[in-house]
């Protein structure tokens, strides 16, 4: 035991004494429930760390949460031992956040997903109801049966923003579409049950859907496996999933998560860091949705044109897609 | 319409239950011949692992599933050491298994396959897929029946009806045969057992295997069955609903094939009707999928009347002192 602390603290002292000297980014990522292999929104965190380390050649320290009793604990030892910035990826993060980084207000934090007023801290959040907006009407227009379905992860306001434009985009497309929608649960645990989103996707399925939109992380690869098995269309979300399944993956709702980890560090790296809200919509980039050579024979000319319309439309404000989390309600269900 | 609809519920409770009932009847011979299982969930998990990470490898679920059962068999093995060789405590043991698998999956798949403990994707030959049984398209157009084989009997993957077979048959071990009379006879008197002059140990040591064998299938069902490839902790508390359909039936196998098939219902339920509303009221989704729960709860301490477990259960078996 007392030798391991010895070998920890060393550890800290070499990599303080190198942070000193080069006065080079020194991040660390924390990776939310579901795993940093999802395949999702943590494997996206994932790859923008693996970018930054390759372009600078800096390494980065990890961890993956295993329980919502570890987000405040996780936080606060890294800014124990120094790692300059901090970046963590999950809503769920946000009050974590708010009580470590007011405790340590030299170390620079980076929370995704929602947003913490505080000095040290720069919040990114997503328009993810614009990139859902834009997959829900690419949904309705590849289906037959006019009939598509959600699954989301854990049931809490982000999940439902997803829920929201995907919806609106539906409708939007088709007014009569029937759009049904389920949540995995309400704990972590959501985020890695491809076993219950498999069988949620089944029962979608079986009253008629015919494409299936997931937001729900690590249970979605079993939404995605349903769809497949039963030869309709899936659409992921978050990474670009479209390699999963070629021919049953309609698109992907791209969420660059792994933009926001990139810059981020690169940021401190370059001494280009700022802090407050930065909010990354179809403007910026931010979210949008893929195609490729997975994908490419599912999606015609006029589906191209027309979510091309409408994406210059969110853009200069013409089609306004209601955000869930400004009022907690959704107009279209 | 509503014939449809019962039956895609009917059908989705069938495959939720499959795992369970694997599970069920897996600790009903341990449990049966006086040793109880709560590792039931650590042994599913270990399958589920092996089977994932084989039928990767190798590209063919079958193996997957051997490998599944071999991998359960071997917990199997240590439990049978602790608690019929060591006369050890058999809960702890179960408790021991069950945090042994936690760990160990993570860690050996992490090993393997560097995907934070998953195994990859599993491809179709990978996996158990689902079956289309002869006369489907010939009995759709009758009216009831057309549907009933179409949605509840045909078109589930072979563990399925493998579990569902595994019920007679247990039934049929158990209560029919002279294997299954000393089985259940050392579970309640092991002393009169031995003074026949019949092997405890070796009966304990056949019955925690077949609960090795039993939990196997089911953990493999899991991860090449129901999902394609294993994910961390999937099993998510199946052993221990299984343990409580395995009290709630009082230990028998017909019983517990209605126990589970119950359980199943109720998660399908939860999965099918997210946020219905009734008349003006809306019931939360919360509700609904703590549901399953509640009315475990309910029936297991309501209606079940009085349980009474083998009266040999969870004690080792001294010969002399």
């Amino acid at each position: 035991m007392t030798f391991a602390r010895t070998l920890v603290s060393a550890a800290a002292l070499l990599l303080s004494a190198g942070a000193v000297w080069a006065e080079d980014a020194n991040p660390a990522v924390i990776f939310d429930l579901g795993g940093k292999f999802d395949r999702s929104f943590n494997q996206a965190s994932f790859e923008g760390a693996e970018r930054f380390k390759e372009e600078t050649g800096i390494g980065y320290r990890e961890f993956e949460l295993q329980s919502d009793a570890q987000r405040e604990q996780a936080l606060r030892r890294f800014a124990q031992q120094g790692y300059d910035p901090v970046v963590v990826a999950g809503f769920s993060n946000a009050s974590a956040m708010e009580t470590v980084a007011a405790e340590f207000p030299d170390t620079r934090f980076v929370l995704i997903d929602a947003v913490v007023d505080l000095p040290n801290v720069r919040s990114v959040v997503f328009s993810e109801h614009e990139g859902s907006y834009l997959v829900g009407m690419l949904a309705a227009m590849a289906s037959k049966t006019g009939k598509v379905g959600f699954v989301g992860g854990m049931d809490i306001p982000l999940i439902r923003k997803f829920a929201c434009g995907y919806v609106q985009g539906v409708k939007a497309v088709n007014p009569d579409a029937e759009v049904f929608q389920n949540m995995t649960g309400s704990t972590g645990a959501a985020w890695n049950d491809p076993v219950r989103g498999g069988e949620l996707a089944k029962s979608q399925i079986d009253r008629g859907a015919d494409v299936i939109y997931h937001a729900a992380g690590g249970t979605g690869i079993g939404v995605l496996q349903a769809a497949a098995d039963a030869g309709v269309l899936g659409i992921g979300v978050d990474s670009n999933q479209d390699y999963l399944h070629p021919g049953n993956m309609l698109t992907s709702m791209l969420k660059r998560v792994d933009n926001a980890v990139y810059d981020a560090m690169m940021d401190v790296q370059n001494g280009d860091w700022s802090t407050g809200v930065e909010v990354m919509g179809l403007a910026q980039d931010g979210v949008g949705y893929s195609v490729d050579e997975f994908n490419e024979a599912l999606i015609t000319e006029e589906m191209l044109t027309t979510t091309d319309q409408a994406r210059t439309e969110i853009i200069s404000g013409e089609i306004e897609v209601h955000d869930y989390m400004s009022d907690d309600s959704c107009p279209a269900s | 319409m509503e014939l449809e609809i019962l039956l895609q519920i009917a059908g989705s409770s069938l495959r939720l239950a499959t795992p369970l009932l694997l599970a069920c009847l897996a600790g009903l011979y341990s449990e049966r011949a006086g040793i109880f299982d709560i590792g039931l969930e650590g042994k599913m998990l270990a399958a589920a692992f092996m089977a994932g990470a084989v039928a990767a490898v190798t590209g063919s679920a079958w193996v997957g599933l051997l490998a599944g059962i071999a991998a359960s068999m071997v917990l199997s093995l240590i439990h049978g050491l602790a608690s019929i060789t060591l006369k050890g405590n058999q809960l702890i043991s179960g408790v021991a298994i069950n945090f042994l698998a936690s760990g160990l999956t993570a860690l050996v798949g992490q090993n393997w396959f560097h995907q934070g403990g998953q195994t990859p994707q599993l491809t179709a030959g990978g996996r158990f897929l689902a079956l289309e049984l002869p006369l489907t398209e010939t009995l759709a157009p009758i009216p009831v029946i057309g549907p009933i084989y179409q949605h509840l009997i045909s078109g589930h993957n072979i563990l399925v009806y493998l579990a569902l077979a595994a019920v007679p048959a247990t039934w049929w071990v158990l209560f029919r045969t002279r294997f299954g009379l000393r089985l259940r006879a050392v579970g309640e008197n092991p002393g009169a057992v031995d003074t026949a002059g019949i092997s405890v140990v070796r009966l304990r040591y056949a019955a925690v295997l077949i609960c090795g064998l039993l939990c196997g299938i089911a953990g493999a069902y899991l991860s090449t069955g129901m999902a394609a490839g294993f994910v961390r902790e999937m099993t998510a508390g199946k052993g221990f609903i299984a343990l409580a359909a395995l009290i709630f039936a009082k230990w028998r196998p017909w019983p517990a094939l209605g126990a589970c098939l119950l359980f199943g219902f109720l998660e399908a339920i939860g999965i099918r009707y997210q946020g219905i509303t009734i008349g003006s009221i809306v019931i939360p989704v919360q509700f609904m999928q703590a549901l399953p729960y509640i009315l475990t709860v309910v029936i297991l301490a309501g209606f079940v009347g009085k349980a009474v477990p083998p009266k040999a259960g969870g004690r080792p078996y001294v010969k002399e002192r």
